[in-house]
């Protein structure tokens, strides 16, 4: 090949690669434009506070899918932070136990569970049993996504304290499970809890899960045996919905949830960036 | 350098001592067997025994059957595994490229001010939820691909049977098109740290040679990080086989095969989010789960796949440091 | 004997580091110029400017003038991938390509090249001035992993020499080798400068002492003494160049 084609082949591929980083964030820049253009004239104070009213009636929210939204995520938290926390420091402190070795390779296969299925396990253990669509179930089914991420989170942040702090503090005669919690997970801490939040932003936009665990609601929440509302499969039921007024509304409640979601990603990320 | 965490193993010590330490390290492996093995295997219990009902009856006939008609208590879910399929190899041929490309930009030719600014951007993109992309799909991409994408591929394809109009918004291809975009990032974040981690030395060993960066690229980086890119392809299809929403929202959810891309279609995930709870009786229900149990199947050959490649990666590069 | 490359006021350096100052330097061809000087004097750099490999680095500078046969490689009509063709080089670390086999390795070079016609015969004379023909002519076809550490330099020797460079950078090259496999690149060496022009930085005097023509001592990031390897070592004219010599520091 001579020199001048070998030179327009490098040229093209420098093209392509720019073209290719283009492609990947035009659809991105759509989305938020979209999602703010259409969201931002529905949203009211009314909007965020009020209950849903049926199609072409004016007026209404999404206050009862953005409570319900907090309800579900924050039942999944409670079970699933705490054993995934715990599960994540066995990781760290015993790595090389056999039961570390199983433990870790199928909390990586689980990661990989596709989230449908996290919400055909609750409805199966949950909403068969307790004969009803619930907020515990939505709850059940979002924790089973999140324990294999805070478990990895976890390990990972327990992992990158100094062995020289944790030997310091066994040489001055500490015990190991007081080692553990007082050195190495106080260390860790900020680490763990970047984590946890990401998993949060992450799962509090998942809609999958949630459609017939959770299922939906046009109240305000009433118990936690009883089905809920929640922001991303209210936006799933009016998007698919064929009435113009709903499909603003799903606008408007898209543009709270991305608010909501990358608020919180951008912050962690930023905060981890400068001090953690 | 490996950091070695001395291991206390209650079995492995020469005395048997109750300590608070033994109490300890028993707590947290009773967490961890709850937490993630007794999951893994109460999922996989209740999948199986959730479809058991069809499991027996229609038994592996289930797979390569392609009818779907719960009035007459027919279901075959082979136009759901074929739509699944379809749509997830779509999307890894638009989007493994294009990851790449993605990929090397952001490492071997942006200056380091515009890689600050779009990584974080191209990352952002994964933070997005999935009913949201599937909102954008259903209102700008399905319209797109009817009025602008469609017709020139008709037109200028249309003599393969892949292109055949009459087009449809909601389609295989928009459905590709979804799924492409969500696993951009995964997929090009991944083989970004492969072709970071490939030495500066066998880059220059190559420029040295007189190679342009095209060729140095392809010839060397590229074959360098294999290992790793292919673990992060196996990633991203892992991540377009299992996922629901966006797909279920611009697929147009019709349980037929065509073989035209413009046409409708339905994958396993989206037949479960859709007609779950239409699902009257046992055997509808059944159908369903089982559905369910052959994507988890799948997805998780896919996945155990993605991890033993990416660790015999690893280990490649420990034998050559 | 003229001179192959003349270095006219080379000042070079990463950001605001200031690493190469005001070098000026002939080297003569079809001779062994070796470049000593303690660690961080700039040794490495310098010779990385001479292909324009420094430039590759992030935040990486150069200034000043590089002529190669008279003309000056830092010009805005030449090519650096043509220049690096003509300057080869051969790193601190065997650097072979582990996804290409042995022969794929030497023959990459002339297959960019356009060098097309003849491959295998190209492939086994690189080998053979590299003198690594025997060891290796009936595994072609295996990975270079399996090769030993002074087998993996001498193949990057004949990966350089494929190309039909004029001058060949050597950096180090047996930093990472056994005693033995260093006696043998340095008679490699010896054997090369017959047809090309070498260039070799090291960082062990008796080296320079056994292999090189003419020797150059920096330091700091500035050229102190240059003149012919015998004067060098046994009559430094500069008080820098004994001590360093001597063993007085670095």
């Amino acid at each position: 090949m001579n020199m001048l084609s070998r030179k327009a082949m490098d040229r093209l591929f420098t093209f392509f690669c720019i073209a290719s980083t283009a492609l990947a964030i035009i659809p991105l820049g759509s989305m938020l434009y979209t999602i703010f253009v259409k969201g931002f004239s529905v949203i009211s104070i009314d909007f965020l506070t009020k209950l849903p009213t049926p199609a072409r009636e004016a007026g209404g929210g999404f206050g009862n899918a953005i409570q319900g939204s907090f309800i579900v995520v924050g039942i999944a938290s409670i079970i699933g932070i705490p054993l995934g926390i715990g599960a994540g420091m066995y990781l760290a402190e015993f790595p090389n136990s056999r039961l570390s070795r199983i433990v870790s390779f199928t909390a990586d296969v689980l990661t990989g569970v596709p989230s449908i299925i996290t919400g055909i396990f609750a409805y199966l253990l949950i909403v068969l049993r307790f004969g009803g669509f619930s907020a515990l179930a939505g709850g059940v089914a979002l924790a089973t996504m999140m324990i294999p991420f805070i478990v990895r989170t976890t390990e990972e942040a327990m992992k990158l304290v100094p062995a020289e702090l944790r030997e310091a503090s066994l040489a001055l005669g500490a015990p190991r499970w007081k080692t553990s919690l007082a050195v190495v997970l106080s260390t860790a801490r900020f680490g763990i809890i970047t984590g946890v939040l990401l998993t949060i932003a992450r799962i509090a936009g998942e809609t999958a899960p949630l459609l017939f665990t959770a299922f939906n609601n046009r109240f305000w929440f009433d118990g936690v045996m009883n089905p809920v509302a929640t922001l991303p499969v209210m936006i799933y039921t009016y998007a698919i919905s064929p009435f113009e007024d709903w499909h603003a509304q799903a606008w408007g409640s898209a543009l709270v949830l991305v608010a909501m979601i990358l608020v919180l990603n951008i912050g962690i990320k930023l905060a981890a960036g400068r001090r953690w | 350098m490996k950091l070695r965490v001395p291991s206390f193993s209650i079995l492995n010590g020469k005395s048997w001592k109750f300590t608070h330490d033994t109490l300890f390290q028993i707590f947290l492996g009773v967490i961890s067997i709850i937490s993630v093995i007794v999951l893994a295997a109460l999922l996989l219990r209740e999948l199986i025994k959730g479809s058991w009902p069809a499991l027996s009856t229609f038994g592996l006939e289930f797979l390569f059957s392609t009818a779907w008609n719960p009035v007459t208590g027919e279901f075959g879910a082979l136009p759901f595994i074929y739509g699944t399929i379809v749509s997830s190899m779509l999307a890894l041929l638009i989007g493994v490229p294009l990851s790449l490309g993605i990929a090397v930009y952001l490492t071997e030719i942006a200056s380091s001010r515009v890689r600050a600014i779009l990584s974080p951007v191209v990352e952002l993109l994964a933070a997005i939820p999935s009913v949201i992309i599937g909102l954008w799909g259903i209102f700008v991409l399905a319209p797109f691909v009817r009025e602008h994408l469609a017709p020139p591929l008709m037109n200028y394809l249309g003599f393969l049977p892949l292109f055949k109009g009459p087009a449809y918004g909601y389609s295989v291809l928009t459905a590709g098109l979804v799924l492409a975009i969500m696993i951009i990032p995964i997929i090009s974040s991944v083989s970004r740290e492969a072709i970071l981690a490939v030495p500066s030395l066998q880059k220059e060993g190559a420029l040295a040679l007189g190679a342009t960066r095209f060729e140095t690229i392809i010839s060397v980086v590229l074959p360098y990080a294999k290992g790793a890119i292919f673990g992060a392809v196996m990633l991203g299809l892992g991540r377009a086989i299992g996922e629901t929403m966006a797909v279920t929202m611009v697929i147009g959810n019709n349980p037929q095969i065509f073989t035209s891309l413009l046409h409708p279609g339905y994958t396993m995930a989206a037949v479960i989010a859709n007609e779950f709870t239409e699902a009257t009786d046992d055997v509808y229900l059944a159908a369903l789960i089982e559905i369910g149990l052959v994507l988890f199947a799948i997805s998780m050959v896919v996945n155990i796949i993605a991890r033993v490649i990416t660790w015999k990666y690893l280990k490649l590069e420990e034998g050559l440091s | 004997m003229g001179n192959k490359i003349e270095v006219l006021d080379l000042n070079a350096g990463f950001g605001s580091t200031h690493v190469l100052k005001n070098i000026s330097i002939n080297i003569p061809k079809n001779r062994v110029t070796a470049i000593i000087g303690p660690s961080g004097c700039g040794k490495s750099t310098f010779v990385r400017c001479l292909n324009r490999i420094h430039e590759l680095v992030p935040s990486a500078w150069v200034n000043g003038r590089v002529l190669l046969d008279g003309k000056n490689i830092y010009d805005s009509d030449v090519d650096p991938v043509d220049i690096r063709r003509r300057v080869g080089m051969v790193f601190q670390k065997p650097n072979p390509f582990p996804a290409m086999s042995i022969y794929d390795n030497i023959a990459y070079g002339p297959k960019i090249h356009g060098m097309k016609a003849k491959l295998d015969e190209i492939v086994e004379d690189s080998l053979r001035k590299a003198a690594l023909w025997d060891e290796v002519k009936h595994r072609l076809k295996d990975s270079p992993l399996s090769l030993s550490g002074g087998q993996q330099q001498r193949l990057c020797i004949a990966r350089a020499l494929a190309v039909e460079p004029e001058v060949i950078l050597f950096d180090e090259p047996c930093s990472a080798l056994d005693p033995v496999a260093t006696a043998k690149i340095e008679d490699l060496i010896l054997e090369l400068k017959e047809n090309y022009t070498i260039v070799i930085v090291t960082h062990n005097m008796q080296q320079a002492a056994r292999i090189a023509d003419f020797t150059a001592f920096f330091l700091m990031g500035e050229l102190i003494e240059y003149g012919e390897t015998a004067q060098i070592f046994e009559n430094p004219r500069d008080k820098r160049t004994e001590d360093y010599i001597t063993g007085r520091f670095g």
